[in-house]
């Protein structure tokens, strides 16, 4: 007897809820990236939340991928994890080409974005949103997949919250061609707002940088925050009982 | 009044997985309940995967133990083919692969402890969904929520076994005051170089919290305490 007919004749659609990610349990807020002159800056958060609390410090969100490739990821870390591993397996196969040849930033996004999307199609998705950067022979890469497959390169992306919080301080304040400094600044004046606005944000910093040289991983560090504020010392002045 | 009586057994549960100074120390709680009955008061949540790793299991009771035993399964044929003691890293990876690929299907939060001659004492949290996490210390079960102050305060690198398992019994006890899900006696298991010791504390050898009462056998000892009967001599 045919395996779909023993199954009352249900067929494995949308009844079949144990083959599809229905929602993501430990999460990774927010990814900026920007393009600078020597390459890409990358930017996260080491906080892992399960639901509303902020239950892991100290996750890295920002991994390189081969020799040429940053890749940042939110959503669903177990996920990310699984990802992780089928690119190692892509990078060992690459090396074992042993052609001299290397997978640059433009082939792991796309293979990136395929998976991706097939996932979608089988509505199991990879609960993440996937920033990938790099930089090979000069040719400086910025892309970023969407758990659905949604795919597009550009100067500058943020996930989540960084969306609506990051973007629009992008689209003024980035241009062509910035310094190191420049970059670091910008970057950290956006994970700043997202700080004081975005609940699942901790106060730990993941930086990393990746030029034709390679990349670099920064040490985790935290920012300062500015409290100081007449206004918010003395909120109610004036209309007492309102917030 | 529903007591929920046909619910499946979960153990509600405080874990806890704490690396020292040359091992590991694994604590938990020993009650497990089907809705608001207490079926088993006096389990072992602590699960021994090889010689030298152990697993603390927290959520569905039925899942946590189908779990295990796949991993210690695995585990074992995996010791003959290496012919040495399996690291805690793949015993972790194993339970991160059942736990990763069945995330639809299995609700249970798990702490694989353990010592091995590569990397000394390592913890590794696997909660909900799979994802694999080496940390320190690892909490997990309803009585967690309890207890994130308390180790944000207390907690420090480099303690000695007995600063450990005091941490942890500590922590287990006050979890056990505040969560209704966990309950009972405190069990440990640490883990060193030497070799595995299991400790057992009894609920009524627990220190006393806010608003918890010294135990007495009964009234009429408390109030012949104050007048005591004259002797018969």
């Amino acid at each position: 007897m045919d395996h779909q007919e023993q199954r009352d004749g249900k067929l494995p659609s949308s009844e079949d809820d144990s083959e599809r990610t229905l929602y993501p349990y430990v999460t990774g807020t927010s990814v900026l990236a920007i393009k600078y002159k020597d390459g890409i800056l990358m930017v996260a958060d080491m906080g892992g939340s399960y639901g509303s609390t902020l239950r892991y410090k100290s996750v890295e969100r920002i991994k390189p991928i081969g020799k040429h490739s940053l890749l940042g990821a939110s959503g669903e870390l177990s996920d990310f994890q699984e990802i992780l591993r089928y690119l190692d397996e892509l990078i060992l196969y690459d090396n074992m080409w042993d052609d001299g040849n290397s997978l640059g930033p433009k082939e792991v996004f796309n293979y990136l974005t395929r998976v991706m999307y097939n996932r979608r199609n089988k509505f199991n998705p990879l609960w993440n949103s996937l920033v990938l950067g790099g930089v090979k022979n000069g040719q400086k890469y910025l892309g970023m997949v969407s758990m659905i497959g949604v795919h597009f390169e550009d100067n500058h992306v943020a996930t989540g919250f960084g969306n609506h919080l990051a973007r629009p301080i992008f689209r003024e304040e980035w241009h062509e061609n910035m310094s190191f400094e420049d970059g670091v600044k910008l970057l950290e004046k956006c994970m700043k707002v997202l700080l004081y606005r975005d609940r699942s944000a901790v106060n730990k910093l993941q930086m990393a940088k990746i030029t034709e040289e390679g990349v670099t991983t920064y040490k985790p560090y935290s920012l300062r925050t500015h409290w100081g504020y007449s206004a918010f010392e003395n909120p109610t002045v004036g209309a007492e009982g309102s917030w | 009044m529903d007591l929920g009586l046909n619910e499946e057994h979960s153990m509600g549960t405080t874990i806890i997985g704490v690396t020292y100074n040359g091992g590991v120390v694994l604590g938990a709680d020993s009650r497990t309940s089907t809705g608001m009955y207490v079926a088993n008061r006096a389990s072992d949540k602590i699960t021994q995967l090889t010689d030298n790793v152990y697993v603390c299991r927290s959520g569905s009771a039925a899942d946590s133990q189908i779990v295990s035993d796949y991993v210690r399964y695995f585990l074992h044929q995996h010791t003959i083919q290496l012919g040495q003691p399996a690291t805690v890293k793949v015993a972790a990876n194993l339970v991160r692969l059942l736990a990763y690929n069945n995330k639809n299907m299995l609700q249970t939060g798990l702490i694989v402890g353990g010592w091995d001659k590569y990397e000394g004492g390592k913890i590794y949290g696997i909660p909900l969904g799979g994802t694999i996490i080496e940390q320190p210390f690892a909490i997990g079960g309803s009585g967690s929520s309890y207890l994130y102050g308390f180790f944000d305060q207390a907690w420090k690198e480099g303690m000695t076994q007995e600063e450990a398992e005091q941490l942890v019994v500590k922590a287990v006890s006050l979890a056990i005051a505040r969560d209704g899900a966990s309950g009972g006696v405190v069990r440990t298991v640490t883990i060193d170089a030497e070799g595995v010791k299991r400790k057992f504390y009894p609920g009524d050898e627990l220190p006393l919290w806010h608003e918890e009462l010294q135990p007495q056998n009964s009234l009429l000892d408390i109030l012949n305490a104050s007048s005591p009967e004259p002797m018969n001599i």
